[in-house]
């Protein structure tokens, strides 16, 4: 049974997209969208994290149920860079890239979601398998929103 | 013939009809002090630009002057009324301080200039900016009191002749959610509802609608239905204690910002209790299983406690709503401009779909909007839309506009949605956007977070072109000033909320040398010389009928089908509501009677768009959901706000408007009878917080947020605790020291939007509040007979005296439907 693999992986990757998230959101405070809509969209990763560590008990896994810190100085120091940057063109490049970032994260863990609802029928674990139909439409969601973005705000960045 | 002071009484004398019946007529009207009706040389139809209500009238005209006002009984939409503030606003036309000639800046200054020197300037500035950067460089923000010619061609010079994608108007801030929940809902924009619901419904639903002052004519038609026989229940939902709060069974006060939980909240109970029309719901709609899921999340006593309130209270708004026979919905700003909404007024909307109440006679939904025109910004492409309600993601609408045009379909951008103001704001602030022109509208009072919008609109490297009639906040920052004709200057056609259009007739020649915005725009267009493809004048037309006859093209097989319209036929009768074709001459009166749509994926206006992250669907995803073409019943989480209250900043602060103002009072504030009636600004705040901060009636109070600080006199007010209300119609070209900045609401708001709508946030943000010193002894200057009403008795009552007297003209008969 590799199902914890599957498990440990898939919780590393949720935790990284909610940092992620949060790190773009101060990195871009200036892109008030961006900051406020990254935020929301971390909680889901939040929560995600924090299922997965319960299930992760059953298959004997010691999963951390917070999510990864960043240091508040830290954050506090990109939030203000971002807003002394904001009369400056070249953030906007730095968004893309980021944005870019995000969405091959999120990818990511779509596809691990993926990965444990394929294992978990096979397991024939249901509590696993509802847990994956309710999240991976969110990790879906998330990647479509950067993708969303990249869309609308690239052709002013690299026209303008 | 009876006479009413206005400003004491609003909504004047009633007429009491029952359900079914047809709505009296009552003629309103208002002439200057010593001219009587005989001394009136001409009367000239119009409507009015003063809300949205879209009230007919005709302007009075003296000696070549406008001397008053007179409601159109013929009309549908007011069967003669008019709000208090067209009765007396006409006077602001003739204001002393109307802007008359082109201004420019030199050394620092704006001085005089002519129309020749003005448009050259500005025509200079457009080519290089074309040269250096192309058409991204450029940005034209209008409004939603201009008329349909105006913003149509507007929509033409921009989408087409330059090319931009940067075209928006300030109904970003008033109607975008209007727009947008419909378009979430039926994939289209359009109004389902028609004021007519009023006549016959049961029940009839607020949702953050102050009616009473946003529409008073709409609540004048309420209130008669109200004191007449079998009268509707009323429900609110307003944290104020609104006098449609004062009318209604059921008040719900919700915190702000939760407006998405208390409607999961309903929508639980009604599915709970199966007040489902599962019949319409089947055959109409997709969609019905995830909101079932979705609000399952939602008992009535989560919902008590996220919102604060009672949680038999939301049971029992909910049963009136369940048990409705002809339910009609109605949503504003409340709503628009508070966290979450799209996805709030979006439930407001599946209430009516899961009860199949959409299409019947006062069963329906009226998103409403708070400007005059904004209907018309709205279908001509001028507020991030593309005209005839076109798709910007499907290629075959922007071929169809590339045709109309004569113009290579890769010269209108469609790579994504036209961008919306505040994306335009972050463009201007980060330098790629620097020609930004302003028509008919006041950013540096409107919008939200105003230090941060000074900034940007006085940098150097932007060059601003600001159209209006009077000087401004927001003329103060420009480089080219130009001056407008405005509403008896000029002729046009406009729309209402509930999709009857008008005629507005030229009664007055317009000030010195301003010019009619369709003027300015045609000007600019010849001397830029913009083509079309065969090198034609590009538009092509002259003067507002030819521009409207092109609008008619424009629209012909849209949804908002004006092709059986003309401005012959829209002379001498009552105002139509589109769609009007030939097969329908006299207007269509709701729209999906049926419950057929315009929502086929190959027609529809709008995929939709993730209704918490923002994010457009792709056309595919669209076409799998909805191939069929029916309404979308769409389900939202409930999302804390952005912005929450903390030990620093206890409070939250909504902002809105009063009934005897209209936006930044440029014309209400030289009104003597309505400036008289709110003369200042003033804060709204419960018995219980007042208490605590030990503050009194009329007490200078200081009020602060992340973003500035503002002083304002007390009214101690019915207004839910842990909520302060300020007027957003004060800015600083009257005030004693405007250099200050401590006076304008949105000093202190956030900058934060709707991620579906892009309407900013005004009705969420965290503020402390503390008292600075007494007042002068009196009451704040606020009204007493309106939702700032005071919970003190012995408040002197807002009066307007002799000056403020109508006439009313009653009659038994009911007018025109």
């Amino acid at each position: 049974m590799k199902l914890n693999l599957a498990l440990r992986e898939l919780h590393r990757a949720e935790r990284a997209l909610a940092a992620g998230l949060l790190k773009v959101a101060d990195r871009h405070r200036a892109d008030h969208e961006i900051y406020h809509v990254a935020r929301d969209l971390a909680r889901w990763s939040q929560q995600h994290v924090h299922e997965l560590a319960q299930v992760g008990q059953r298959y004997g896994l010691n999963l951390k149920d917070d999510p990864e810190e960043d240091s508040g100085l830290l954050a506090i120091v990109r939030g203000k860079a971002s807003e002394l940057a904001g009369r400056r063109p070249e953030p906007g490049l730095l968004l893309l890239a980021d944005l870019r970032h995000l969405h091959r994260v999120a990818a990511g863990v779509s596809l691990d979601w993926e990965l444990l609802a394929q294992g978990a029928q096979a397991a024939k674990d249901s509590e696993l398998l509802s847990l994956a139909r309710r999240c991976h439409p969110q990790s879906l969601r998330q990647m479509r929103w950067a993708n969303a973005m990249l869309k609308v705000l690239s052709p002013q960045i690299l026209a303008g | 013939m009876a006479s009413h002071d206005r400003i004491a009484e609003p909504w004047g004398e009633r007429a009491p009809y029952g359900p079914g019946e047809s709505w009296p007529v009552r003629v309103d009207s208002h002439l200057a002090s010593g001219i009587d009706a005989d001394q009136v040389d001409r009367w000239v139809q119009s409507a009015s630009l003063l809300h949205s209500n879209g009230d007919a009238m005709d302007i009075a005209v003296s000696g070549g002057r406008i001397v008053g006002v007179r409601g159109r009984a013929i009309d549908r939409v007011n069967h003669g009324r008019l709000d208090p503030k067209d009765l007396f606003g006409w006077q602001a036309n003739s204001s002393p301080d109307r802007l008359t000639a082109p201004l420019i800046r030199q050394g620092g200054q704006l001085v005089d200039s002519d129309w020749d020197t003005a448009m050259d300037v500005v025509v200079r500035r457009s080519q290089e900016l074309l040269e250096q950067q192309g058409p991204s460089a450029l940005a034209f923000y209008t409004t939603g009191q201009l008329f349909l010619e105006e913003y149509y061609t507007l929509s033409v010079i921009a989408h087409g002749a330059i090319g931009t994608n940067h075209v928006d108007g300030n109904t970003r801030l008033c109607t975008a959610t209007a727009a947008e929940a419909l378009k979430e809902s039926f994939a289209c924009d359009g109004q389902p509802g028609s004021y007519s619901d009023v006549d016959h419904a049961d029940v009839i639903a607020l949702y953050g609608h102050n009616a009473a002052e946003t529409q008073t004519v709409l609540w004048m038609r309420m209130l008669d239905r109200l004191a007449g026989p079998n009268p509707p229940v009323v429900i609110c939902v307003d944290p104020r204690e609104t006098p449609v709060a004062e009318a209604s069974t059921v008040h719900l006060a919700p915190l702000p910002g939760t407006n998405v939980a208390l409607m999961n909240g309903l929508l639980h109970e009604i599915i709970r209790n199966d007040w489902v029309d599962h019949d319409y719901v089947t055959a109409h709609t997709v969609g019905f299983d995830e909101l079932a899921k979705q609000v399952a999340d939602y008992p009535p006593e989560r919902v008590a406690e996220i919102c604060q309130l009672p949680a038999q209270q939301i049971r029992e708004a909910a049963r009136i709503l369940g048990t409705a026979q002809h339910l009609l919905s109605t949503v504003l700003q409340g709503f628009y401009q508070s966290h979450q909404a799209t996805a709030a007024a979006v439930q407001v909307n599946n209430i009516n779909i899961i009860r199949g109440m959409i299409g019947k006679p006062g069963a329906g939904i009226l998103q409403m909007n708070g400007q005059p025109t904004a209907e018309n910004t709205r279908e001509c492409g001028a507020d991030g839309d593309l005209p005839g309600f076109r798709n910007w993601a499907n290629d075959s609408h922007v071929a169809e506009l590339a045709r109309l045009w004569n113009l290579d379909q890769m010269q209108i951008p469609h790579y994504a949605p036209p961008t919306h103001l505040m994306q335009m704001m972050r463009y201007v602030e980060q330098g790629s956007i620097r020609f930004l022109w302003v028509s008919g509208t006041n950013p540096a009072v409107s919008l939200p977070e105003l230090r941060r919008i000074r900034s940007i609109l006085s940098q150097q490297r932007l060059f601003l072109v600001v159209q209006d009639i009077f000087p401004t906040e927001t003329t103060e920052l420009a480089d080219v000033v130009l001056p407008a004709a405005t509403w008896g200057e000029k002729v046009g056609t406009f729309t209402n909320a509930d999709r009857t259009v008008h005629l507005s007739d030229k009664a007055v020649e317009p000030p010195g040398q301003a010019r009619a915005d369709l003027e300015i725009f045609l000007d600019y267009a010849r001397r830029m010389d913009f083509r079309d493809k065969d090198g034609a004048p590009l538009p092509p037309w002259h003067d507002a009928e030819s521009a409207f006859e092109a609008w008619k093209q424009c629209s012909a097989g849209r949804p908002c089908d004006y092709t059986g319209l003309s401005y012959a036929g829209l002379r001498d009768a009552s105002g139509i509501q589109w769609p009007c074709t030939a097969e329908h001459p006299h207007g269509t009166e709701r729209l999906y009677p049926d419950g057929q749509f315009w929502a086929a994926p190959e027609y529809c206006e709008s995929y939709g768009r993730d209704l918490i992250t923002g994010a457009p669907l792709e056309p595919t995803e669209y076409r799998a959901m909805n191939p069929a073409g029916k309404a979308v019943i769409k389900a939202a989480e409930y999302l804390p706000p952005h912005e929450t209250t903390s030990d620093e900043f206890p409070l939250y602060l909504i902002t809105g408007r009063t009934v005897f103002h209209f936006h930044t009072r440029t014309k209400t504030g030289r009104v003597p009878q309505l400036r008289a009636a709110a003369p200042q600004v003033w804060v709204e705040m419960s018995t219980k917080d007042a208490d605590a901060l030990g503050v009194s009636e009329g007490d200078l109070v200081e009020i602060s947020s992340h973003r500035g600080a503002i002083h304002a006199a007390a009214r101690i007010s019915g207004i839910r605790e842990g909520v302060l209300f300020l007027p957003f119609h004060y800015g600083y070209w009257d005030g004693a020291n405007p250099d200050q900045h401590d006076r304008a609401a949105n000093e202190l708001t956030i900058t934060d939007w709707d991620p579906v709508s892009k309407q900013p946030v005004f009705k969420t943000a965290a503020v402390r509040a503390r008292r600075i010193g007494a007042g002068d002894g009196h009451a704040a200057p606020a009204p007493t007979n309106t939702a700032s009403r005071p919970v003190a008795a012995d408040i002197p009552p807002t009066r307007g005296g002799p000056a403020a007297c109508d006439d009313e003209q009653l009659s038994t008969t009911g007018g025109a439907r």
